[in-house]
């Protein structure tokens, strides 16, 4: 553990990717005191006469969107949404393929294959596809849009899981302890599971990053969380229409979803090599 | 070989037709009548019932879903609700445009993956490899929208370069596939990096060993030429990504592919629409992920084809 | 605003003028010739009459195929189409048309008053699922064949060729509008059974225009039927109507001259800036559209079965903050009908934004810590945007309204359903078919649509109302016209003291077209043919 750390933080990359977490989880977590404005208040003063948005200013550090609100607080508050439903839907999703993957790895037989046959249908559905369907099917809210996106991302995490507890289960001194009568609960938590965390860790960061994404695309197509919540992907969306003439709309919310999908994109690679034993001396 | 071949075509099959029943079974979960948005505003209670008898969609729905599997069997498609055109047809005229924007995709993706790729690993532990690396890792980051907006309001409106949307030359599909390309070039420079620095540290132990000082070049070939075949196995996924990112750049760029074909259709509930292009997207991933996995084993000899 | 009321008067006028200074019925200005090019972002769904029912074919199969009726071009005037001339009975209820001899169908084949009995049957047969079955209802004989069970329409007579004799069951004012409908065109039996469910596709009518090219998903050309029984129209040759093309480009080449005419309008971001440079002047054409988008509160369910609470919604609205949203592409509301709707009372001065008597009236009906609900509306731009603008007015007076913004069939189902206790209409705004003030009630507010399904999402049913209603179409004859007009305003007077509705804001239609196109402003801006009028533009450099 503490040499994971240790050589985790001599990769710069990883370093810069945990400090802009922290900045963004800070951000998220202190918005209500560090925007300048509620982010659904819809200023008369907000926009032109004529109905346009304004561009940055010093009332409005980084102008306002297309009700006249502060575009700065609202991507404070943003920041929250897309934390939310990260923790929430990645966990999910790390949880359910988690537990079908060890399942199907350890048991084998029809259920295992049952289990991995399902996975491969879930894989031949268009990911965006499907959660655009089931978006359709339920009235998104923060929980149901996390919801849809987990359903569709555990599928990859199962996978992997299956085929690591397929090569741990069939290690011999498992099949020491199951000869000398361990039980299974046993084997699964003392001897399996711990091995299996590495794994879990780095897929459950670098599927944070995944889930951003996915949700700021959900927003922009207009099918993700309900309006007023502020969602970065959904300021972009609303703003699409006056792109060209008003692109800091898109562009700050855009940029604000790349930081954040690539911190922990950088983070979950360092902590895959960082854990991975034959990864010495690189 | 022929065996394998042959179950993996028959799984294929049950996954497609898994795909078309949980298909079905979604389309019926959305809480709306597709029946009301056929018969318009001004339509009577009876006229409503009458369509929707018209239609066989006030039979149960299994005896509905084996209907459409017979008449699929027989190539048929169906017909759009709400415009009555063949779903065959409406899929055939945009089917190409979001192929060729696949293929322009997989072209700026080994355009920007690879040398990237053989950069980094040449100069790896370097500031250029540090450099490459973020590149990559921020393409992979970043929203396809925003990619795709980014490229339209810098290269399309600041400086002209390409044409803001639409379809019909080559500077039409600059764009969209560069920002399909972008994300999975990210992904191939790192994997080609990877794979370039295993190749690398074993051809120069060996040419050390040899004693003669084959010239980078060689090795640079060398290597290359084992370091593509990864990138060829994850062709074949990339096609199943593809598929959903059409529906994003499709709508930036106003592309006439079937991505924007299936957003509109599940907005209105076009029903056969759905399955249609859901089932035609399905048979790409499974032909994808089939391509991927009979080039493994020429990869990694150690991988048989069970 | 002022500048709004301002747009309003001036737009009137300019209706006002053109209408009484519309010249002889049919205009005559520019030349023969040339062609125009007209962009559209989505691909056209269907040109089959008895099911095309979006506004972007509407007109389109307007010039495609003709009816016994059609109205002056520019205006909301019926005149003899594919009729000569026709009369109606004493008791209003015996039509007679003298078909216009020598009408071709672009096949060759001379029209005859078979044609109009097979399309009209057309449209009502349950088989053909068209959406305008139910505007022929008054024809007798509908009923049994709309079940199912007749095989024609027993009111729809030919004693000979040239002759259509319809029969209603019961006297009906509207009636010369229906037949002017879209869903009444004439078309040729051989080419429906040709084609079948692709008639769509492939079009044969008797309109000015006809169908040579249609490459799915880029283009459709139209060309000039030579045949045409009117000499003064089409004055184009040929009309490009180029698909795919997103608004902010086809605008772009509009200004570069590739491309004529806008199909979708000028885009909201560029519109201030388009309007407002003297470059384009005599180049963007206002024009009322017959449409008003309006706010549904469910008259069945608490809140909104109190009429004090739906008042005082009505007068919690900021209606000019949702025109400066639209960037001012619209005037205010203050009632179901639009300006330019027969029986529109300009007089009527509706509910004012007055946020502290909204308080007033929902203390009064006992709601005086406000109350939460739910609002739901289309999840395409601009409509959440217009959603939020209202949440944010609701909640001034304490009312937590919870948006739905959700796609479109499945707001119109929650409508349909009774589920959706406040539904912002945009996006599925209600457009009036014919220009007649009757349309906008049976649907959208009388009792026959407040049934499940029915698009009367405040599922308002006023029996004394409907009654008033069916005797003001029953009026039919030319004596009773403005008497009936007047009972239709007060009509919809009285809905709005009940409030079911609260009317937001008509739209304002901006056409843009380039400097070679020509036509009376009012051709650009034409209430019945959206966005032109194909026919009556003409091209400045044709020989």
């Amino acid at each position: 553990m503490a040499y994971t750390w240790r050589r985790l933080s001599r990769d710069p990359l990883a370093l810069v990717g945990m400090a802009t977490i922290a900045a963004v989880t800070a951000a998220a977590l202190g918005a209500p005191i560090i925007a300048p404005f509620d982010p659904t208040e819809q200023f008369f003063d907000g926009l032109t006469l004529e109905g346009a948005p304004l561009p940055p200013d010093e009332q409005f550090l980084l102008g306002t969107d297309l009700l006249g609100r502060d575009l700065f607080s609202r991507l404070l508050y943003g920041a929250r949404t897309s934390l939310v439903i990260g923790v929430v839907a990645n966990g999910a999703a790390v949880a359910v393929g988690t537990l079908l993957g060890v399942v199907a790895g350890y048991v084998q037989g029809w259920v295992g294959a049952a289990i991995m046959r399902f996975t491969d249908l879930m894989m031949a559905f268009p990911a965006l596809l499907l959660a655009i369907a089931l978006a359709a099917i339920f009235t998104p809210s923060l929980w149901i849009v996390a919801m849809v996106i987990a359903l569709v991302n555990w599928v990859q995490i199962a996978r992997v899981i299956y085929t690591e507890t397929t090569g741990l289960a069939a290690r011999e001194y498992i099949e020491a302890a199951r000869a000398l009568g361990a039980a299974w609960p046993r084997i699964l938590f003392i001897h399996i599971l711990p091995h299996l965390i590495p794994t879990i860790l780095v897929w459950a960061t670098l599927g944070i990053a995944t889930t951003v994404l996915l949700e700021a695309t959900l927003s922009f197509l207009g099918i993700g969380v309900q309006p007023p919540t502020p969602s970065w992907g959904g300021i972009i969306f609303e703003s699409q229409s006056y792109f060209l003439t008003a692109p800091w709309l898109v562009f700050f919310p855009g940029i604000a979803i790349m930081v954040m999908a690539l911190a922990f994109n950088l983070v979950g690679d360092a902590l895959r090599d960082a854990l991975d034993p034959t990864q010495r001396g690189r | 070989m022929l065996r394998y071949l042959a179950r993996r075509l028959a799984a294929s099959a049950l996954i497609l037709i898994g795909v078309s029943v949980i298909t079905f079974a979604l389309t019926f979960l959305i809480p709306a009548d597709p029946v009301r948005m056929i018969a318009g505003r001004s339509a009577s209670p009876q006229a409503v019932e009458n369509i929707r008898h018209q239609l066989g969609l006030d039979k149960p729905i299994p005896v509905q879903y084996a209907n459409y599997v017979i008449k699929l069997a027989q190539g048929d498609l169906g017909r759009s609700y709400v415009q009555k055109t063949e779903v065959s047809r409406l899929i055939e005229s945009r089917l190409p445009a979001t192929l060729l924007l696949m293929a322009g995709a997989i072209f700026f993706e080994i355009l920007i993956g690879l040398p990237a790729g053989i950069l980094a690993a040449t100069q790896r532990g370097r500031l250029l490899d540090r450099g490459v690396m973020i590149f990559s890792f921020a393409g992979v980051s970043t929203p396809q929208f925003v990619v795709g907006l980014l490229l339209l309001y810098v290269f399309a409106n600041l400086l002209g370069w390409f044409p803001l949307s639409g379809f019909g030359t080559l500077g039409h599909l600059v764009l969209p596939a560069l920002t399909l390309g972008i994300a999975g070039g990210g992904w191939y420079s790192r994997m080609m990096r990877s794979s370039m620095v295993e190749v690398l540290r074993h051809d120069y132990i060996r040419t050390a060993r040899a004693k003669g000082l084959s010239g980078p070049k060689v090795v640079l070939v060398h290597g290359l030429r084992n370091a593509i075949l990864p990138v060829v196995a994850m062709i074949g996924l990339d096609i199943g990504i593809f598929m959903s990112g059409a529906v994003v750049v499709e709508s930036v760029f106003g592309w006439p592919g079937i991505g924007q074909l299936a957003w509109l259709a599940i907005q209105r509930i076009d029903i056969p629409i759905i399955m249609g292009v859901t089932l035609v997207a399905a048979v790409a991933i499974v032909i994808g992920n089939l391509i991927a996995d009979l080039t493994a084993p020429l990869i990694d000899p150690r991988i048989r084809l069970r | 605003m002022k500048s709004n009321a301002l747009r309003g008067a001036v737009s009137a006028l300019v209706l006002a003028f053109a209408l009484s200074h519309g010249g002889p019925a049919l205009a005559q200005e520019g030349g023969f010739g040339g062609q125009m090019v007209v962009t559209y972002k989505d691909d056209i769904s269907t040109f089959d009459p008895a099911i095309g029912y979006d506004w972007q074919n509407w007109s389109m199969i307007k010039s495609l195929f003709d009816g016994l009726m059609d109205y002056k071009p520019g205006t909301t005037e019926l005149i003899p189409d594919l009729a000569e001339s026709y009369t109606i009975s004493e008791d209003g209820l015996v039509y007679t048309f003298k078909l216009r001899p020598g009408v071709k169908f672009h096949n060759g084949r001379d029209l005859t008053a078979t044609d109009i009995k097979y399309s009209i049957e057309r449209s009502v047969n349950p088989e053909t699922q068209s959406p305008g079955q139910g505007f022929f209802w008054q024809i007798k004989g509908f009923d049994e064949m709309a079940s199912g069970g007749a095989q024609e329409l027993s009111g729809i007579t030919t004693p000979d060729d040239g002759t259509v004799v319809i029969e209603l069951s019961q006297p009906d004012a509207t009636f010369l509008q229906i037949v002017a409908i879209n869903f009444a065109f004439a078309v040729p039996r051989e080419e429906i059974e040709k084609y079948g469910l692709d008639f769509g596709r492939n079009p044969v009518g008797t309109g000015a225009y006809k169908m040579t090219e249609w490459a799915l998903g880029q283009r459709v050309v139209f060309e000039r039927n030579a045949d045409y029984f009117r000499d003064d129209a089409p004055h184009l040759d040929k009309i490009i109507f180029e698909v795919g093309q997103d608004p902010s480009v086809a605008l772009l080449r509009l200004k570069r001259g590739e491309v004529d005419v806008l199909g979708d309008g000028i885009p909201p971001a560029n519109f201030l800036q388009e309007k407002n440079d003297p470059a384009n002047k005599g180049l963007i054409v206002e024009g009322e559209l017959l449409h008003t988008g309006y706010i549904t509160l469910n008259t069945t369910e608490a809140p909104f079965d109190n009429k004090l609470v739906r008042q005082a919604v009505n007068m919690a609205i900021d209606k000019e903050k949702v025109l400066r949203i639209v960037n001012g592409r619209g005037v205010v509301a203050n009632q179901p009908l639009p300006p330019a709707m027969p029986a529109y009372d300009t007089a009527f001065e509706g509910y004012p934004y007055d946020p502290a008597k909204a308080k007033e009236l929902l203390a009064e009906a006992g709601y005086g810590d406000g109350f939460e609900t739910e609002l739901y509306a289309m999840n395409t731009d601009p409509n959440p945007r217009i959603a939020q603008s209202f949440q944010q007015d609701l909640a001034a007076i304490g009312i937590k309204a919870e948006i739905k913004a959700l796609a479109q069939a499945t707001v119109i189902d929650a409508g349909g359903q009774g589920a959706a206790p406040m539904l912002w209409s945009g996006g599925m705004a209600w457009i009036a078919d014919y220009p007649d003030p009757s349309n906008f009630y049976g649907p959208i507010l009388g009792c026959g649509g407040a049934v499940p399904g029915g698009w009367n999402w405040a599922k308002y049913c006023n029996e004394e109302i409907d009654a008033l209603a069916a005797k003001a179409d029953g009026m039919a004859g030319d004596d009773q016209a403005d008497a009936r007009i007047q009972m239709w305003s007060e009509i919809y007077n009285k809905i709005m003291d009940d409030a079911p509705w609260v009317p937001v804001f008509n739209e304002v239609r901006f056409a843009m077209h380039t400097a070679r196109i020509g036509g009376k402003d009012i051709f650009f801006a034409d209430p019945i043919h959206i966005p032109v009028h194909y026919e009556y533009v003409y091209a400045k450099d044709a020989e």
